[in-house]
């Protein structure tokens, strides 16, 4: 018996084609980077892994994804409750201004920072009278990467929120549960898994921005120079195996990144099939 | 412990979801809140449990006033419409939550906890289902679920919002005797809402009839039935067979083809209406069967047999309900002309809708 929409060579037709695609765009790519990083064989590679330029540019790396992904699942978690669960005049508009980030151009965000914490920038000004330099350093980085990396988590977490409503957190209050009570209880347990994917998408473009960061990391060597900054600068110095090099490291750190999501995902999935497994032998 | 609903309202923005509204429900009754969509009724549930805030008014428990007093605090049981169990917590970890959250008030230990949920699932039947997630359960068992866990705590008040809207019909009736029941073992007081007549009859000591934002009619179901207050709680409880006229010298004049003897009606225009197993039908005219209709439709519905009946003046179809041994001596058929004699009318006033009984 055939269904509506069981086609044989539509099907086969969308098969090929997504598996033709997916190898052009992701595996060719994926491929030309390890060939090209061995390109001078597994001695270049780990002297250009193990050289100073790209261990400070790993920690740089390490040190924005570790400030940037805790404050914005905080800050992305405070503004889905906010937006999903009162009524303020705003909100709308709020739930907008969520989005900036994605509307703008990161390189357009990095400027506007340049020209406001910057030396001649009033708010830099001002912060240069308690000798505090944001911008060409790394804390104007990790603001930039803070910035651009905002909306993930909220973006994650207002659907399901909105699909949720508040009426399990109505029936914990009901039942005498207390603010921690109710947010450790039920409305973390319920937002776990966007929280998680909201989190693994902001660490992934932290370590990944490149526009934003490089109008305000002042490309100094081995100071302010990120994993995605050193790639290019490697390439305009025609050291292609280390550009190379460090393209790898960005591609294993989003790799691992990714692992990390498959892992949790397969916890949650053996937590839920333990519970049916538990209601079958009942 | 009762409660005092006091001059009760609550407006969002422009929209009033509550006109002023009081309401005294006794220490261990049962009153049902019923209405259709937008009266208000859930919006007064919500404000006696401290979910809303109301715009003025307020709310006593026992005498003390709790209109500021937290939600946590009121010790209020509370049944959502959509059951509203703890998805990510297995039926055991749901019961179990009000007790752990108030363990301390309550001073009860781990094993006095466990004692309690293990009791309560006995008693709604779910020992077998005490390690399953709400979503592995039916909609009847969940609802059940639901009811054990802010049964748990032992409230003093249960508030119910539409507690047997999602269930299909058999389930429904099996839980409302199962809540009957358990109500008269625990002796709480209880509201809830509903927009199913027969649901808001059959549980209720009182029903409270609700309207737009107001209480239109609250009374005991014999007597909301017997004795509405006016037009829209006669609508809402049941099917309604309407005569407009006009009166001269105590006949109800119906177009041409139809008068009716009204003694005691004052002249002038006048609406009567009455329920469908209040009228009997004969074959020929007589003195009190004055009125000829044409049936229309007949169906059988288990208990009762409809007839639908298209009157020879110009108005809506009417609508008479008989018991099926009555229709088999009527012996009528589909076409026929038969006469109406309404043996109950009661009298709508135009401008309040007030209903009084003629006959």
């Amino acid at each position: 018996m055939q269904r509506v929409g069981d086609s044989l060579p539509v099907k086969w037709t969308l098969i090929v084609l997504a598996l033709v695609l997916t190898a052009l765009v992701l595996v060719v790519p994926l491929i030309e980077i390890v060939r090209q990083a061995l390109a001078g064989g597994v001695g270049e590679l780990l002297d250009n892994l193990t050289n100073t330029y790209t261990l400070s540019a790993i920690w740089l790396t390490l040190l924005i994804a570790v400030i940037t992904v805790p404050l914005n699942v905080l800050f992305g978690t405070v503004l889905a409750w906010l937006v999903t669960r009162f009524r303020f005049l705003g909100r709308r508009l709020l739930q907008t201004l969520i989005d900036i980030p994605f509307a703008v151009s990161p390189v357009i965000a990095g400027l506007v920072y340049l020209l406001l914490y910057g030396r001649n920038g009033w708010l830099g000004q001002w912060l240069a009278g308690y000798d505090i330099q944001l911008m060409f350093a790394w804390p104007g980085m990790v603001l930039v990467t803070l910035f651009v990396t905002s909306p993930f988590v909220a973006r994650e977490l207002i659907p399901l929120m909105q699909a949720q409503g508040r009426q399990e957190e109505e029936a914990a209050v009901s039942l005498g549960a207390r603010g921690a009570q109710l947010f450790y209880r039920i409305t973390l347990p319920n937002i776990r898994s966007g929280l998680i994917y909201g989190a693994i998408l902001t660490n992934a473009r932290a370590m990944g921005e490149f526009g934003a960061v490089s109008v305000v990391s002042g490309m100094i060597n081995g100071v302010t120079i990120s994993l995605p900054l050193q790639v290019e600068q490697l390439y305009q110095d025609y050291n292609t195996v280390g550009s190379f090099v460090s393209a790898l490291l960005l591609a294993m750190l989003a790799v691992l990144t990714l692992v990390i999501k498959g892992l949790l995902e397969w916890l949650a999935e053996r937590r839920q099939q333990r519970h049916s497994k538990v209601a079958e032998d009942v | 412990m009762s409660i005092t609903v006091d001059q009760i309202s609550r407006q969002f923005g422009n929209t009033v979801a509550l006109h002023p509204s009081s309401l005294d429900i006794k220490e261990g009754e049962l009153v049902g809140l019923l209405g259709p969509s937008g009266s208000g009724k859930t919006t007064l549930l919500r404000i006696i449990a401290g979910l809303e805030t109301p715009s003025a008014g307020r709310i006593l428990f026992s005498g003390r006033d709790v209109t500021n007093l937290h939600p946590r605090n009121r010790r209020v049981g509370f049944v959502f419409q959509h059951y509203a169990l703890f998805r990510h917590m297995t039926v055991f970890d749901n019961i179990a939550f009000g007790l752990k959250a108030n363990a301390h008030r309550l001073s009860l230990g781990r094993q006095e906890i466990t004692e309690r949920v293990n009791e309560l699932l006995g008693q709604i039947q779910l020992e077998a289902y005490a390690k399953r997630l709400p979503a592995q359960l039916s909609g009847g068992q969940q609802q059940r679920v639901a009811l054990a866990r802010a049964l748990a705590v032992r409230p003093e008040v249960l508030l119910m919002d539409e507690p047997f809207g999602a269930l299909d019909a058999k389930v429904r009736v099996e839980l409302r005797r199962w809540l009957r029941h358990l109500h008269e073992q625990l002796g709480f007081t209880c509201v809830f809402v509903t927009h199913d007549q027969d649901e808001a009859l059959e549980l209720s000591d009182r029903v409270a009839v609700m309207s737009q934002g107001r209480v239109e009619q609250i009374a005991a179901p014999a007597q909301l039935y017997r004795e509405p207050a006016n037009r829209f709680v006669f609508d809402f409880l049941g099917t309604t067979n309407s005569f407009k006229g006009e009166v001269r010298d105590e006949q109800l004049y119906l177009g041409e083809q139809g008068t009716l003897r009204l003694p005691k009606v004052a002249n002038g225009a006048a609406e009567l209406v009455t329920r469908p197993h209040e009228i009997s039908l004969s074959h020929s005219p007589s003195d009190s069967a004055t009125l000829p209709a044409q049936v229309s439709a007949i169906a059988p519905i288990g208990a009762v047999v409809e007839v639908e009946l298209q009157p020879f003046w110009e108005a809506p179809n009417l609508h008479v309900t008989l018991s099926p041994r009555d229709f088999e001596q009527a012996s009528f058929a589909v076409g026929d002309t038969l006469y109406l004699h309404p043996h109950r009318l009661m009298l709508v006033d135009p401008h309040s809708t007030a209903l009084t009984p003629v006959s």
